[in-house]
């Protein structure tokens, strides 16, 4: 396959950054996307360019690193796929792909499609947690949880922090991401003690780093490669408020 | 030609000398405590966020000591522990199928072919219930049953039930739990974490651990950090055969690195080849993708009789198929250990019966299964792996068979450390995939969580409380001659890997590396083979050294620069584990010597000879390795040779 890649290029937080045209004439089928990134770079390194820098590791889809905006779309054309498992196959002989970093107003651009996510680690600080030291815990099989439960805890907790639904929301808004975390633990009984705190710490950290609001757009959860519900956004705001109210 | 020196034995003095099931017990009781108020002042380097890392981290910081950390991933959550599928070992016998902290004990003793140490495993095997306790506890939403209960499940090797599991992803929901724990000592300001940076060297200060040379990936700023103690949780080497089932910057460095500083590495050459992943589909390959193994509880292995058979799958009647491991282990059929399935594709496609591109694979046919169970039941269990496939090969498992071809997935060896976890290096300490201590030549499915996770929140903080209680520690400064001379040292190399401007990617380099590794220190080991490969490296190395290409700066993120600086620590680290597989005469585990097995074909162990961990000291640049042997004693568990016929 012969194609076009226009890719964002940016020296570094200070740079404007343009998108540059890079010709690929011997993409295959079976290439991952990273992979046609790599065969890229090689020949970059090789002409002596600078070669694209992307965030990347263990290329099963699993660890959150990678994820780039592939002709608009947050990791591209495929459904509850990430960019490391976007094979060239879903494009066209002779197709024109535009590749861009994530864009959000709380992920600043380090280097051409790398970007600082650090803001949802700092969410997660703020109260993602259940707060048991190592070694006091008690026997696993003292509290049950319903298989519902434990579901709905998982579905949510298979979050891989990508932040893919930051950058597809209109609005820049890590509600998704946010929801997730609090859907996963306030729904468990082993939870339920910080349950308020949680919902009102976590939301107002995702504040303070600079998110935007949500408005039910639900392109977070089309974006996500897990396939986080929007359900979750629903419980969030459910916990908010009845944290909210009890807090008063 | 010998390519090493024999130096004096080695030992464990830290087991104490009593009863297995009591020698942790002891130790423990014996350890120094640390005062709780004194904690704060002491300060521990961990580098690394993995299960091992990133649960020692929160469990020292909780405990009251400062800890700094490192990951070179842009957040603690990415470590590669994530990427784990199958599950969790545990002896907690929910199921009364006769589990016992013995039973894992010997399971694993045995699955590990001989080949590692009792103490450290029945202890392994004692902590495995606090594990399930303490995960639970977090929030962890392991799978259930309708009752509310934990949901185990078997696997390979064993014939209970005690792999405790969240669907196909329960690396990840561990990894979250420990980033989770984690992230509350953060928060607390009990853990100061350092995202993308790299350790580049261990600063040895009189003998001692004192502290990282490491580089902000981000700036390319070098700086030195200094504690009381460092923790190296920087997982396995498996990239040094460029394609592994590893993510793609998982590195050798920090282990290498306190390699080359005084600490002994043992058994290099035990890697585990899985045989159930998917191959390579061309030149421009950047890693590979595990299929969990459970495929094979449904899944038939087979190859076209004839050699060099292009016909598609469906074209080819039944009689004119062979289904190799059903006919050569009528007993175990499709489900032999890793170490067996593996060899045995690896030879029906040496004999020119693969599949796929390049002749690199067999089939694993699903046919009968779905005639059997139907397509919905095959749906629900194995629905995930089927999509993931897809995904990758563009290809309908439910209608053509899969392809599978063995890959790199873990190494057994690693830094060589005592039962307190401690490398020969004082203070210190290596934790999870990056220490040699608990699989031996082989690990048993489900069983590298298990470790990582003892090792990081229970074993590493008692021991390492022990080792501050009975050191006194000077103050070291960045004045200090042996610091600034690590720091020159690292920053020279880099200095070096940017000025040569040659003509090759590293790469390329890389691939060559790891092409050399995988045709002679893969599934089959060869004294040939081998001795071509340690006459190959060290050219490749010279050659890597002279014309290696590295574009860009050292003041800016240069991804280029990370991978050269990795791939010239592999390119080392090859070489010994070569030397390593050229040395042991015997088969065992993941290591398959050809010239050691059987009249049909097995593995064949040489007790008599080789019933030690081959622990290795670093020579000097260009000098032979020199080899201390611990010798292995099997008090409980008694020495056997596998049979899966």
């Amino acid at each position: 396959m012969k194609l076009t890649l226009r890719i964002w290029r940016q020296a570094g937080p200070a740079d404007s950054g343009r998108m540059v045209a890079y010709e690929v004439p011997d993409a295959n089928p079976d290439m991952s996307f990273l992979e046609l990134l790599d065969v890229l770079n090689e020949r970059l390194t090789l002409e002596g360019d600078d070669p694209v820098t992307f965030d990347h590791d263990c290329r099963e889809g699993i660890c959150g690193a990678c994820g780039v905006v592939i002709n608009g779309q947050a990791h591209g054309p495929r459904e509850r796929t990430t960019t490391c498992q976007l094979h060239m196959r879903e494009f066209s002989d002779g197709d024109v792909i535009d590749v861009e970093p994530w864009r959000s107003v709380a992920f600043g651009v380090v280097k051409d499609l790398m970007v600082d996510r650090s803001g949802l680690d700092r969410i997660i600080r703020a109260g993602g947690y259940v707060s048991v030291n190592t070694g006091s815990a008690p026997e696993a099989h003292a509290t049950p949880v319903p298989k519902p439960i434990a579901d709905t805890a998982f579905d949510n907790a298979t979050c891989i922090g990508c932040g893919a639904c930051v950058a597809a929301c209109p609005n820049g808004s890590a509600m998704l991401f946010t929801s997730a975390k609090v859907t996963h633990l306030n729904s468990l009984p082993q939870g339920a003690p910080e349950r308020s705190e949680r919902v009102l710490n976590l939301v107002e950290a995702m504040d303070a780093e600079g998110f935007g609001g949500c408005t039910n757009t639900g392109e977070c959860t089309n974006a996500c490669p897990k396939g986080i519900p929007l359900d979750s956004i629903a419980t969030l705001n459910r916990e908010y408020l009845r944290a909210s109210l009890g807090r008063k | 030609m010998t390519f090493f020196k024999l130096g004096d034995d080695i030992a464990d003095t830290r087991a104490p000398d009593v009863p297995i099931e009591q020698r942790w017990d002891k130790r423990r009781f014996d350890a120094k405590l640390v005062n709780p108020a004194n904690r704060r002042r002491h300060s521990v380097i961990i580098v690394g966020t993995g299960l091992a890392g990133g649960a020692a981290g929160a469990t020292l910081a909780e405990q009251g000591y400062h800890v700094i950390q490192f990951c070179y991933q842009d957040s603690p959550r990415r470590a590669h522990s994530i990427a784990a599928q199958g599950g969790i070992n545990a002896a907690k016998n929910y199921r009364n199928d006769g589990d016992s902290v013995y039973r894992l004990f010997y399971d694993t003793v045995k699955g590990g072919d001989f080949r590692a140490r009792e103490s450290n495993v029945y202890r392994l095997a004692q902590t495995s219930t606090q594990i399930i306790d303490q995960c639970v506890a977090q929030g962890v939403p392991f799978a259930r049953e309708y009752s509310g209960l934990l949901d185990t499940r078997s696997f390979g090797g064993v014939q209970v039930a005690r792999t405790f599991y969240a669907r196909g992803q329960t690396g990840q929901q561990l990894l979250i739990g420990a980033y989770q724990a984690l992230s509350r000592q953060i928060d607390a300001g009990n853990v100061e974490m350092h995202e993308r940076t790299e350790m580049l060297d261990l600063i040895v200060v009189d003998g001692r651990a004192r502290g990282i040379v490491a580089r902000d990936l981000v700036t390319g700023q070098i700086s030195t950090y200094l504690a009381d103690a460092v923790v190296l949780a920087t997982g396995g080497y498996g990239n040094v055969f460029y394609l592994s089932t590893n993510a793609k910057n998982s590195n050798a460095s920090a282990i290498w690195r306190a390699h080359r500083r005084g600490a002994y590495f043992a058994n290099p050459c035990y890697t585990q080849i899985h045989p159930t992943c998917i191959p390579r589909s061309g030149e421009y390959q950047s890693k590979l993708t595990l299929m969990s193994e459970s495929l094979r509880n449904d899944g038939r292995i087979w190859v076209p009789k004839k050699a060099g058979d292009t016909r598609s799958p469906d074209q080819i009647p039944e009689e004119e198929r062979d289904y190799y491991l059903e006919r050569i282990y009528p007993g175990f059929g499709n489900l032999v250990p890793r170490d067996i399935a593996s060899r045995a594709a690896k030879n029906q496609c040496d004999l020119g019966r693969g599949v796929g591109p390049g002749g690199l694979g067999v089939y694993l046919d699903f046919a009968d299964a779905i005639r059997r169970l139907g397509e919905d039941k095959v749906r629900e269990k194995y629905g995930n792996l089927f999509e993931m496939y897809d995904r990758i090969t563009g290809e309908d498992p439910y209608k053509v068979p899969m392809r599978i071809y063995p890959a790199v997935h873990y190494t057994m060896g690693g830094l060589w450390v005592d039962y307190d976890l401690q490398s020969t290096i004082p203070g210190c300490f290596v934790v999870g995939e990056a220490n040699f201590s608990d699989h031996g030549a082989n690990r048993l499915g489900a069983s590298a969580l298990m470790q990582g996770l003892a090792d990081g929140y229970f074993v590493l903080p008692p021991m390492l409380g022990n080792y501050i209680a009975s050191s006194k520690f000077d103050k070291v400064t960045e004045a200090h001659p042996d610091v600034v001379e690590t720091v020159n040292e690292a920053t020279g190399r880099l200095t070096k890997l940017l000025s040569i401007n040659g003509e090759r990617t590293v790469d390329s380099f890389h691939r060559e590396l790891g092409e050399i590794m995988w045709d002679e220190c893969g599934m089959a080991r060869s004294e040939d083979g081998l001795r071509k490969a340690l006459g190959r490296l060290p050219e490749l190395r010279e050659e890597f050294w002279r014309s290696v290409k590295v574009p860009g700066t050292g003041s800016q993120v240069n991804q280029s620069l990370e991978r050269a600086n990795r791939v010239s620590d592999f390119l080392e680290l090859g070489e010994l584990m070569c030397v390593d597989a050229l040395h042991r005469e015997e088969s065992c585990g993941g290591h398959f010597r050809v010239e050691s097995q059987t009249p049909d074909g097995e593995a064949r162990r040489d007790d008599e000879r080789f019933a030690y961990a081959g622990a290795w000291e670093f020579g000097g640049t260009g000098e032979q390795p020199i080899l201390h042997k611990e010798p292995l004693n099997f008090d409980y568990v008694h020495l056997a040779q596998r049979n899966y016929a």
